[in-house]
Formats: structure tokens, C-alpha cells, sequence
């Protein structure tokens, strides 16, 4: 046999180089992006996961409040507990850096108690800064910086960093290393006490970590410590505290890995189809092996030896090709592929032994996959018939499965109304599935149908390519189906994506009615505008109204990543990008108001008209739902309350954003010159609603860059499926045309038939494409989306681009079903006949 | 020069250890001053204004099968400098520093542990008015007749009494004004409370016994750090079988000469009496190095006090305290026996600091 399969089976690979070639391409394709994409995603979940361990360190619980912190008094009653060991106090900071883009979390820590929780948080003062004395680490101003935050900010001990409190700017000096920390690890660690002060966190503080003494049961530790706990914090173990946050970016990475197995399926495809015209051409050599006394299933494990063989090379291409990718990515996007879920990480790649090996087997299965169809139809075959010619149009026959079509349907539209499994919308995925399934087993019946719309034509080529799609819809399919699944995604793809940006195009303008903003840092950094700077701001020449906007988080349960406050001046709902019903509470002494993200919505299944109990200040406060609005940018879910009501309930009156409206006739850039001025330059960012947009526009394309790259594989893929059924077909039909040239057809006409059956073809497979397309796009915009992430969005055909898109294709697939029909009519009129004896 | 973690180079700064003046910028800690006035009980309490203080307690105790051990625990608080005006809770204004160590010839060598925190209520403090320091678990306190510890570790814990059954505190120095070095602003507040009756429990590896014994306390505070040109020190206190007590110290320069000793005697139930530096002098015997640190200390000794010759003996020979892993600290601290003309006149402790590396900051 091995002699056998590398003579006869591998070998036939390398007669048709390109086919095998484009085949490995796409196995190699899909292998590649699944798994780069497991490979960054993994190493910066790892990175992350190992961060957050890091800074669990040894504790058994860590109790985590609001990000604004809790009262720190809970500290000294938590840790005088008699089943806490150690208990070591945590202010976490993202501090914002004047003049610089990043931001840098510190640690304000009590070393002497971290060093028995969390010793690898541990600080140690640098020779350099010894003469200050050796209390050094406790010193107001003394910061100590890991390894990777000193290289990301190229600064070495001894010199000063500023960082922003506010809206000043205050020099903190490099008093040494964090050596412990951890190469992928950017941070910064000081004492709690000068953490607290500086920026402005007196009293506050964001997370305790317990160790517990020995033999104490964990979990009745933690329902008892909860019971100590102020509305708002929680108690949890470390990796409940982990697996929240990595739930946060799962939807992501699982619609990234989507996409690849589609590559991966599309590879698969082509082997099919790449593998029924090598089939069909070697009808008579395969038959002639039969009669020599190769047995069924040599025959079988010899064609499915040659998918394999496609398929490990593509996959083995593909993890090479993965490295390569995931190591671009570390280098110019970041561990989130640009979606910004992990900020101040430094994943390293390395050799991931498991999904490499797996995403080969995949290309491996992908292979055999396409080769197994081919395989056994070889195998059916009659050895005796099959060595006359003209039996290869015996491949393509196919029996109409279309009554398949409903049942596909119908399944598909049940599954859209499951709901996702742990946060995945895998029952989604699986109406997308049955969807292809159902168009692709339907079109047998529609190709013949559709002939029949063709009737009446007098021109002799249309008749004849009419006839031969109505009396042989077989093989029309197989050209028709890649067409039909790479227009369907496409079409889906594209439906989905003009759908989204047009609706987060709407959203921005709806979120963003003022002329500018100002903001003293993104929503989790240390910059605040303190009562007397939005004074001033307010009081500015050319300033008409200000209004603040203050962002904290809450923590509602246990179970889930905390959601985000924002207090602002919310007009009833009217400033707010609402989405179906609202109620407006009649009594002026009801519950305040709060308006919810269509995300919270769902997570914590809260309607319109609840009562919505948040922690706010340590207390459970009620809030009536009054709307549920639309948001884009926190898909773990937002709750907005009037600003003035936040301020009665915290007594804080920082802001970190103001939107500003300006007066009549006043210059946005003078305005924005004369807030920088009063300022300062370094400590506060003023954009325009239209740069906002440009650059959440900007930010967007980005991230859907990788769809419109695997759309146009698609289409390449759809029109390579055209192109080799078409060579499979011309080579199966060299009898007919060899007659057809007998009855006084030109080279030239039987070309032209060709283009118009391909034509034909395409357009059919088009346009069941498109009708499939439509249907997977509005299973991707309310099910995949939806259970994904949590947004709605409004649907937007991008109706010219379609049409331009599908006249293209149909006539590159009469181009392509031409060019691979060249070959049939190069031959003999004379041989072609012949050959039947 | 070793990096050490910071805490280290705070204990060493106790005084304990050489150190430089810490910088100008400091805090204007009280000086100590001759014929300030010793007060009891208050100034039993801390003192938090000066830089740093101790309760240092030390004794020998047997349990029920007559087996000896010594064991020792000290509380240090120290005076930073720092957040005197960071409204935080946190703010480390003054550390508590606790160190407590067995000395059991069955284990060949001492079992130690130590606690250090910022004080910050209710987890970690040093009251005032009356002996009260604490940190999380470990605790010294003056109940008004008696003192308490307590100390709970990996490998050992106590819990023990101390009483000085009316006895009054021995003043050191000048009425409590001990001078460390030839220029009179090196010096401290110091009183002993020799002779405290011992009894409560010891655990050691998991056996709980019931100990009696005997038992020293300091108590000491100050503002100023090690004298300039000093190496480290020797310290001991005795409780003598006649009911008396006896300490005495030097202090070493870098070629390990006296700069400075001194000490109290009290014989049986007399009037204690000061020491002046030529009346006390230490001259080293047998040396015992240390495997672990290389470190060689006399562990015996010849003490004279005027005309009389004593003799210190350790319980054994390895009571070295290696912390090179936690403090940084290395240093001998042991129970020893005192002898005159070969018969045992007394037992306590003995401090040998300054053997090891340079103490550094």
C-alpha cells in the first residue's frame, strides 16, 4: 500500500499543484488565525491571570468594594477577625501620567503586611536612594517601579516621575524595584498612608487580602466576613475574583475563534471541491487500480490520505504562520488585539504546545473532511463502467435534497430563541450553521427552478446552458455551493458590520450633544476635576453651561464583573440614547431614577419599572428603572443616575468629565486654549464631539480590519470553488463538447457556453447567498450579537455595495468557469470523441 | 553592599545596631536629658514623641520535668518622621517592631519569630500611661500588679506572668539616665525590673508545659541612635540568687574597645548601685563561631565589677539570631549563667551585637 499511496495517491497532488496549493493555503489560513488568536488571548489571559495571582499573592479571600474604594475602617475591623491570619490593606490607582499616553496602576500597599500576603509585591529600596535613610519605602513621595513599568516608561531609579492627582501633576521619586513583580507586569508600588494622600483617597481604600489561619473551612469564612461587609463589597475568593475578569473578554475571543473555524471549514471546502475534480479526472485510473485489485478501502484510505496530507501541511504552514502573526500582533496591537480588555500588560509568546497540536489535527480533520465525500463516491464507483469514458459526470450527480431545506430552517430559527450557554452564544452559532445547510440543500431545486424563469430565450448557448443546469442541477451545486456559503458569510458579514457602525455612528452623536469635552482622565485613572475647577472651567469667557460627569463602579454580587456608575445631569432620560419603553416616576418623593444599559438589562435581568437596589457609600440604595439605553462601550453593563442625586448620596463632588456648551459665536479653539490655560496642559485632554467620533470611528474599523480580510478570503475561496468544479466539469464533458463541435459549434461558442453556465451558476448560488446572507446577518445582529456582547443595533443593508458586490461576483465566476474550461477546448473535436470506443 | 528589606534597617536603627544620624530633615524627637524625672506607672507607657523605645523581657523558666530554657521577647516602637501630617489612618508615624525567640538545648539552637507592623488601632500599638504594646497576636502588658505577654508563633508561643511581687523598678544610670557614649546626648531613659516571678505555659513543636522561672524587664527609650564610631555592644542582666540584679554594658569602637560601660548592681535586698565606666569591664573568653554566618562571639566571658571576678556561661552555644532572610539582622542573644569562684551566683541574658558584618544602613 505505501508504495501504492505515494505513487498513485500523494503523487496526483503534485500533478495538480495549484489546486493543492490553494487548498493548503486556506487550511493554513484558518489554522493560523485560530490559533494566533488562542495564542495572544492566551498569553495575555495568562499574562493577566498571573498578574492577578500575583497580586492575590498567598490570600485565601480578598474582599473588593467600588472603584472609587470603600471606607478603610473595614480594614481594621476585617482584619482583627479570629480566623484571619493576615489581612494586608490594597489602594489601587490607575494613575494617569501628565504628558505621557499611558497610565500606571499602583499598588499603595502597607509592606508590613504584604510582605506575609503578597511578597512578590514587595518593594526594595535602590542603592541609589539609601542616602535618604532607611525608611525609604514609606516616604511620602517614594514610588517603586516592576521591571517592565520601568522599561515602558525608561526611567531609571533616583529620577522623578510625575503622576496626576486631580488636576495637578506631582513628582513622585523612583525609590527602587519591585523585583518580584514579574516581567510582564507593568506596575508601581508606594505606601498606602502616601497613596491615600496624594491622591486624595483619605480614609479609602479598594481591596483587603486575607490569609486565614490554618484549619479554618474557607467558605464559612467567607459568609461570615460578608456579613462584616458595607453594601457594595464583597468577599471572594481569588479565583472568582479572576474568572470575572476573564469572562469579561470571552465573547471576544470566542466570535475570534469563529471566524477561524469558518477559514477552517472554507479550507476544508476546498479540499472538497479540489479533490472531486481529481476524482473525476482519474475515473479511469482509479477503476483501472480496482481491476488491478486494490480493494474499496485502500482506495478510500489512499484518497483520504491525500486530504490528510494537504490538511497536515496547511496546518503545520498555519502554526508557523500563527507564531508569525501572534508575534506582529505583540508588537503593534497588545495582548488584546487592539479591544482594550488588558491595559499594562506585557505577555511574552511562547511554544504553547497543546493548541498547536490541536489546531494541526483540526487542519488534519479539516483534510480528510473535504477528501471524504470524493473518497467515496471513488469508492461507489463500478469499476467496469467507470473504465469506459464519460462516466465521470457520474461524480457530480446529486440527488435534491431540498425538503431538507425546511426542516434546516425551522431548526435554525428555534435555536435562536435559546439562550447562550456560559456566556456563549453557541445555539447562535448553530442556527448560522443549519442556515448554509439549508440554502446549500436547496439549491438542486432552485437551480432547476430558476431555469425554468429562463425559458423563451432563442439564442442557442443560453438554451443549451439552460438546459444542461435544469437536467443536471448536480453539478451546478458543487460550484454553486462554495459561492453560496462564501456570499451568504460575506453578505452576513457585511450586513452586520454596516449595521453596527452605523448604529454606533448614531449612538456617538446621540452620547455626545455638546461642542466640547473635557476630560481629566479616562473613566478609571487618578485625574479628577475638583467642585472649584469645574468653577472656574464654567466661568470661562465664551462657556455657556457646563455639566459634570462622574464614573465609579458597583459591585451588585458576587458572581459578576462590577458594573459602571456615571452620574450625570440626565435631563429625565432625554440626554440618554433610550431604547424601547420608559417610565417617569409620578411622585416627586419616589425613588430616584436610574436608567440602565441594555447589557445590565440583561446580565442581571432588570426591566423597566423594577426597583434596582445599588450600593452607593457603603449603603443599598433604591433606584427605580426608568429606561434602558443603549451602549457600546461597557459590555460588562452601566447604570446612569442623576448627577444630583449621586452628590446628595456620596458627598462627592469631583467630576471627571465635563461636557461644555459653548455660547453663541464663541471658538471651540480659543475656548479649549483658555481651559488649557487655566489648567494646565499636561493634566487634562479637550476634544471636540467630531475627534471623539473620528477617533471611536477609527478604533472601530480597526477592529472589524480582520472581517473584512476574512470576507475577502471568502469570496477568493467561492470563486475558486467555481473555478475547479468548472475545470472537474469541462474535463468530465469533453465527450459532449467534442460533439457539440461535431454539430458546428466554434472553440470559441463552446467557451462562451461555458461563461454563460458559469454565470448561470454563480448567479443562482448568488443569489441564494444573498437570501441566506440576510438571514445569518439578522442571527448575528439579535442572537450572536446580543448574547455576546449585549447590544442591539438597527439593521442597515448596504444596499449599492451588494449589488456591485454580486454583479462582480457573478461575472468573475463566468471568467473563472471560462478559464478552467480553456484546457477541454484546446483538444481534438475528433479525439474528444474518439475516446469512446 | 546586601539590599535588605527596609524593615531590617529600621530594627537597625533601634539603636540595637550601628547607625548613622538619619538625615536633617527629621523630626525634632525630644532629647533626653539628665535629672529628667522617671515617674511611675506613667512612664511605664510609651513615650511616642522620642525616637525609639523597648520593652525588652528575658528569663530563665523550667517546666515540670525540671527541663531549662531560656526564652526572650521585646517590643520596639519607633518614632519614623514620616506622615506626621497625612491625616491617614496609615500614616506610619510610629512603628511597633516585636521579636521573640526560645533558647532549648534539646533544639540546639533558638527558635525566633518576629512581628513588625505600623500601629494603626485596634491591630498594632504602644499605649501610653501603662505598659501596653501589641502587634495582631503578640502582646506585653502592665495589668498594675503583674505584667502579661503573650506570643504566639510557627514553632513555639508563650503566655506568660510577670511578677515583681511589690519589688520597685531598679533605675539605671543616673536616677534613669544612661549614657551610651563619652558625649552626654548619646543616652536613654532606662529602668530594669529584675527579679519577676514567672509562671504560665510554653508551647514548643506542639507540647504545651506549665513553666516557673525568672524574669527581667527593660524598658528604655531615647532619641538618639548608635554613638558615631561605634561597632555594636555587650549587654547583660542577671538576676542574682541573692535577690539582687546585675547589668552592665560596653560599648565597642571598630577595634572592639570599650568606648563606653557601665552598669547597676544590686546585692541582695540593698539599694542599687550606679555603675561608673571604670568599674566595669568585659574581657572575652571562648570564642564559639557561627556555621551559618561565619560570625565569631565570645560566648564566655570574664566580667569584673571593681574587684570582684565574674564568669558568663551560655545555656549553650549556638543562641545566635540569624534574620539575614527577614531583618537582616544577625546578632547573640542568649541565656547565660554567672559564676564567681566556680559557683553559680545568678542567671540571665546576655546581648552581643556588632560580631557579624558591619552593621550598615
Amino acid at each position: 500500500m505505501s508504495a501504492a499511496l505515494r505513487h498513485v495517491f500523494l503523487a496526483s497532488l503534485r500533478r495538480r499543484r495549484l489546486a493543492t496549493a490553494l487548498s493548503l493555503f486556506a487550511i493554513a489560513l484558518g489554522v493560523a488565525l485560530g490559533l494566533a488568536v488562542q495564542l495572544i488571548h492566551g498569553a495575555a489571559l495568562d499574562e493577566f491571570g498571573r498578574g492577578m495571582r500575583l497580586l492575590a499573592g498567598e490570600a485565601d479571600l480578598q474582599v473588593f468594594g467600588p472603584r472609587a474604594g470603600f471606607d478603610d475602617a473595614v480594614y481594621a475591623e476585617i482584619a482583627a477577625q479570629a480566623e484571619v491570619a493576615d489581612a494586608s490593606p490594597v489602594l489601587e490607582i490607575d494613575a494617569r501620567l501628565p504628558g505621557r499616553d499611558i497610565s500606571l496602576r499602583i499598588f499603595g500597599i502597607d509592606m508590613f503586611r504584604a510582605a506575609h500576603v503578597h511578597p512578590a509585591l514587595m518593594p526594595q529600596v535602590d542603592t541609589a536612594a539609601r542616602e535618604t535613610g532607611p525608611l525609604a519605602a514609606l516616604a511620602a513621595d517614594a514610588l517603586f517601579l516592576s521591571p517592565a513599568a520601568r522599561t515602558a516608561l525608561g526611567i531609571a531609579p533616583g529620577e522623578m516621575l510625575a503622576v496626576q492627582s486631580g488636576t495637578h501633576a506631582l513628582p513622585l521619586r523612583i525609590a527602587g524595584t519591585v523585583p518580584a513583580a514579574g516581567l510582564g507586569q507593568e506596575l508601581g508600588v508606594m505606601d498606602i498612608a502616601a497613596a491615600q494622600l496624594l491622591f486624595g483617597r483619605i480614609g479609602r481604600i479598594s481591596r483587603i487580602d486575607l490569609r486565614l489561619k490554618s484549619g479554618i473551612d474557607r467558605d464559612a469564612a467567607r459568609r461570615s466576613l460578608a456579613a462584616l461587609l458595607p453594601a457594595g463589597v464583597e468577599v471572594l475568593t481569588p479565583e472568582t475574583a479572576e474568572a470575572q475578569t476573564s469572562a469579561l473578554s470571552q465573547a471576544y475571543r470566542v466570535n475570534l475563534t469563529m471566524l477561524a473555524i469558518i477559514a477552517l471549514l472554507t479550507g476544508g471546502f476546498l479540499v472538497f471541491s479540489t479533490q472531486l475534480l481529481a476524482v473525476a479526472r482519474r475515473r479511469q485510473e482509479l477503476a483501472f487500480l480496482r481491476a488491478l485489485g486494490l480493494d474499496r478501502a485502500a482506495l478510500i484510505r489512499g484518497l483520504l490520505a491525500e486530504g490528510a496530507v494537504v490538511g497536515l501541511t496547511g496546518g503545520l504552514l498555519g502554526i508557523v504562520l500563527a507564531y508569525g502573526l501572534a508575534g506582529l500582533a505583540f508588537n503593534y496591537v497588545g495582548g488584546d488585539l487592539g479591544a482594550g480588555y488588558f491595559r499594562g500588560l506585557r505577555p511574552a509568546l511562547r511554544f504553547d504546545l497543546r493548541p498547536s497540536v490541536a489546531y494541526v489535527l483540526l487542519g488534519v480533520l479539516a483534510g480528510v473532511a473535504g477528501a471524504w465525500l470524493p473518497a467515496r463516491e471513488a469508492a461507489r464507483m463500478n469499476p467496469a463502467r467507470a473504465l469506459r469514458a464519460g462516466d465521470e459526470a457520474e461524480v457530480f450527480q446529486s440527488r435534491p435534497r431540498a425538503y431538507l431545506t425546511p426542516a434546516c430552517l425551522a431548526l435554525a430559527t428555534l435555536l435562536c430563541f435559546l439562550p447562550p450557554l456560559g456566556g456563549v452564544p453557541i445555539f447562535g452559532y448553530a442556527a448560522v450553521a443549519f442556515l448554509l445547510a439549508g440554502a446549500v440543500l436547496a439549491l438542486p431545486t432552485l437551480v432547476q427552478l430558476s431555469m425554468g424563469f429562463l425559458d423563451g430565450t432563442r439564442d442557442v448557448l443560453w438554451m443549451l446552458a439552460r438546459a444542461r443546469l435544469a437536467a443536471a442541477p448536480g453539478q451546478a451545486v458543487v460550484a454553486a455551493a462554495g459561492v453560496v456559503a462564501s456570499v451568504a458569510l460575506a453578505v452576513a458579514m457585511a450586513i452586520m458590520v454596516s449595521s453596527f457602525r452605523h448604529s454606533v455612528d448614531g449612538w456617538l452623536e446621540s452620547i455626545l450633544p455638546a461642542d466640547l469635552y473635557l476630560s481629566a482622565s479616562p473613566a478609571a485613572t487618578s485625574g479628577f476635576l475638583a467642585p472649584e475647577m469645574q468653577e472656574q472651567v464654567a466661568s470661562l469667557p465664551g462657556i455657556a453651561a457646563i455639566r459634570p460627569v462622574r464614573f465609579d463602579t458597583l459591585r451588585l454580587d458576587t458572581e459578576r464583573f462590577p458594573v459602571t456608575l456615571i452620574a450625570r445631569p440626565v435631563d429625565g432620560g432625554a440626554a440618554l440614547p433610550l431604547v424601547g419603553a420608559t417610565v417617569t416616576a409620578d411622585s416627586p418623593d419616589a425613588a430616584p431614577s436610574a436608567w440602565i444599559s441594555e447589557a445590565m438589562a440583561d446580565l442581571f435581568a432588570v426591566k423597566v419599572g423594577d426597583v434596582l437596589q445599588l450600593p452607593i457609600s457603603g449603603r443599598r440604595v433604591a433606584f427605580h428603572v426608568a429606561g434602558i439605553w443603549r451602549d457600546y462601550a461597557r459590555q460588562h453593563g452601566a447604570v446612569v443616575i442623576e448627577l444630583a442625586d449621586y452628590r446628595a448620596l456620596t458627598g462627592d463632588f469631583n467630576a471627571n468629565d465635563l461636557a461644555i456648551w459653548l455660547a453663541d459665536g464663541a471658538e471651540p479653539d480659543t475656548v479649549a486654549q483658555a481651559i488649557r490655560n487655566a489648567l494646565g496642559d499636561d493634566t487634562i485632554k479637550i476634544a471636540s464631539p467630531g475627534d471623539i467620533r473620528a477617533i471611536s470611528l477609527a478604533i472601530f474599523d480597526r477592529t472589524f480590519l480582520v472581517t473584512y480580510l476574512m470576507e475577502a478570503v471568502a469570496i477568493l475561496i467561492g470563486l475558486f470553488g467555481v473555478s475547479t468544479s468548472f475545470a472537474g466539469l469541462a474535463t468530465a464533458r469533453r465527450k459532449e463538447f467534442g460533439m457539440l463541435r461535431h454539430l458546428g459549434l466554434t472553440r470559441g461558442e463552446i467557451g462562451r457556453l461555458l461563461t454563460v453556465e458559469g454565470a448561470l451558476t454563480a448567479a443562482v448560488g448568488t443569489a441564494v447567498g444573498m437570501v441566506a446572507g440576510g438571514a445569518i446577518a439578522l442571527v448575528l445582529v439579535e442572537v450572536i450579537n446580543r448574547q455576546s456582547f449585549h447590544w442591539s443595533m438597527d439593521i442597515r443593508l448596504p444596499l449599492a455595495g451588494l449589488v456591485i458586490f454580486a454583479g462582480a461576483l457573478v461575472l468573475l465566476a463566468a471568467l473563472a468557469a471560462r478559464l478552467s474550461g480553456h484546457q477541454a477546448m484546446r483538444q481534438s473535436a475528433v479525439l474528444a470523441v474518439r475516446e469512446d470506443w | 553592599m546586601r539590599e535588605r528589606p527596609f524593615w531590617a534597617s529600621v530594627l537597625f536603627m533601634l539603636g540595637l545596631a550601628s547607625a548613622p544620624a538619619v538625615t536633617s530633615a527629621g523630626p525634632d524627637y525630644p532629647p533626653v536629658r539628665e535629672g529628667g524625672q522617671i515617674v511611675f506607672p506613667t512612664d511605664t507607657g510609651a513615650h511616642p514623641d522620642y525616637r525609639t523605645e523597648w520593652w525588652y523581657v528575658t528569663g530563665w523558666v523550667s517546666d515540670e520535668q525540671g527541663v531549662e530554657r531560656g526564652f526572650q521577647v521585646t517590643f520596639f516602637r519607633v518614632r519614623t518622621g514620616i506622615g506626621d501630617d497625612n491625616p491617614s489612618r496609615f500614616a506610619p508615624r510610629q512603628l511597633i517592631l516585636a521579636h521573640a525567640a526560645v533558647a532549648d538545648p534539646a533544639e540546639g539552637r533558638l527558635l525566633h519569630a518576629e512581628r513588625s507592623e505600623r500601629a494603626l488601632h485596634p491591630l498594632a500599638g504602644a499605649a501610653t500611661g501603662r505598659t501596653r504594646a501589641w502587634t495582631a497576636d503578640w502582646s506585653i502588658e502592665w495589668d498594675g500588679a503583674r505584667y502579661h505577654s503573650d506570643v504566639e508563633a510557627e514553632s513555639f508561643a508563650f503566655d506568660l506572668h510577670f511578677d515583681p511581687a511589690g519589688r520597685r523598678p531598679v533605675l539605671n544610670g543616673e536616677n534613669g539616665f544612661s549614657r551610651k557614649a563619652p558625649d552626654p546626648k548619646h543616652a536613654s531613659y532606662y529602668y530594669s525590673r529584675p527579679q519577676l516571678a514567672v509562671s504560665g505555659t510554653l508551647r514548643l513543636r506542639g507540647n504545651t508545659h506549665q513553666v516557673k522561672g525568672r524574669a527581667w524587664l527593660d524598658h528604655e527609650w531615647s532619641s538618639e541612635t548608635m554613638p558615631p564610631g561605634a561597632r555594636g555592644w555587650d549587654w547583660m542582666g542577671i538576676n542574682l540568687h541573692d535577690g539582687g540584679s546585675l547589668m552592665a554594658f560596653r560599648m565597642r569602637d571598630d577595634q572592639g574597645g570599650a568606648m563606653w560601660s557601665a552598669g547597676t548592681l544590686q546585692s541582695g535586698s540593698g539599694a542599687p548601685a550606679a555603675l561608673r565606666p571604670e568599674q566595669v569591664s568585659f574581657v572575652p573568653g571562648r570564642r564559639w563561631r557561627s556555621p551559618r554566618t561565619g560570625a565569631e562571639y565570645p560566648v564566655e566571658w570574664e566580667i569584673r565589677v571593681d574587684d570582684r571576678r565574674l564568669r558568663l556561661q551560655p545555656l549553650m552555644d549556638d543562641q545566635e539570631l540569624d534574620s539575614r532572610r527577614s531583618t537582616g539582622a544577625v546578632y547573640w542573644e542568649g541565656a547565660v549563667r554567672l559564676l564567681e569562684g566556680g559557683r553559680e551566683i545568678g542567671r540571665g541574658y546576655l546581648e552581643m551585637t556588632g560580631y557579624a558584618e558591619r552593621l550598615q544602613m
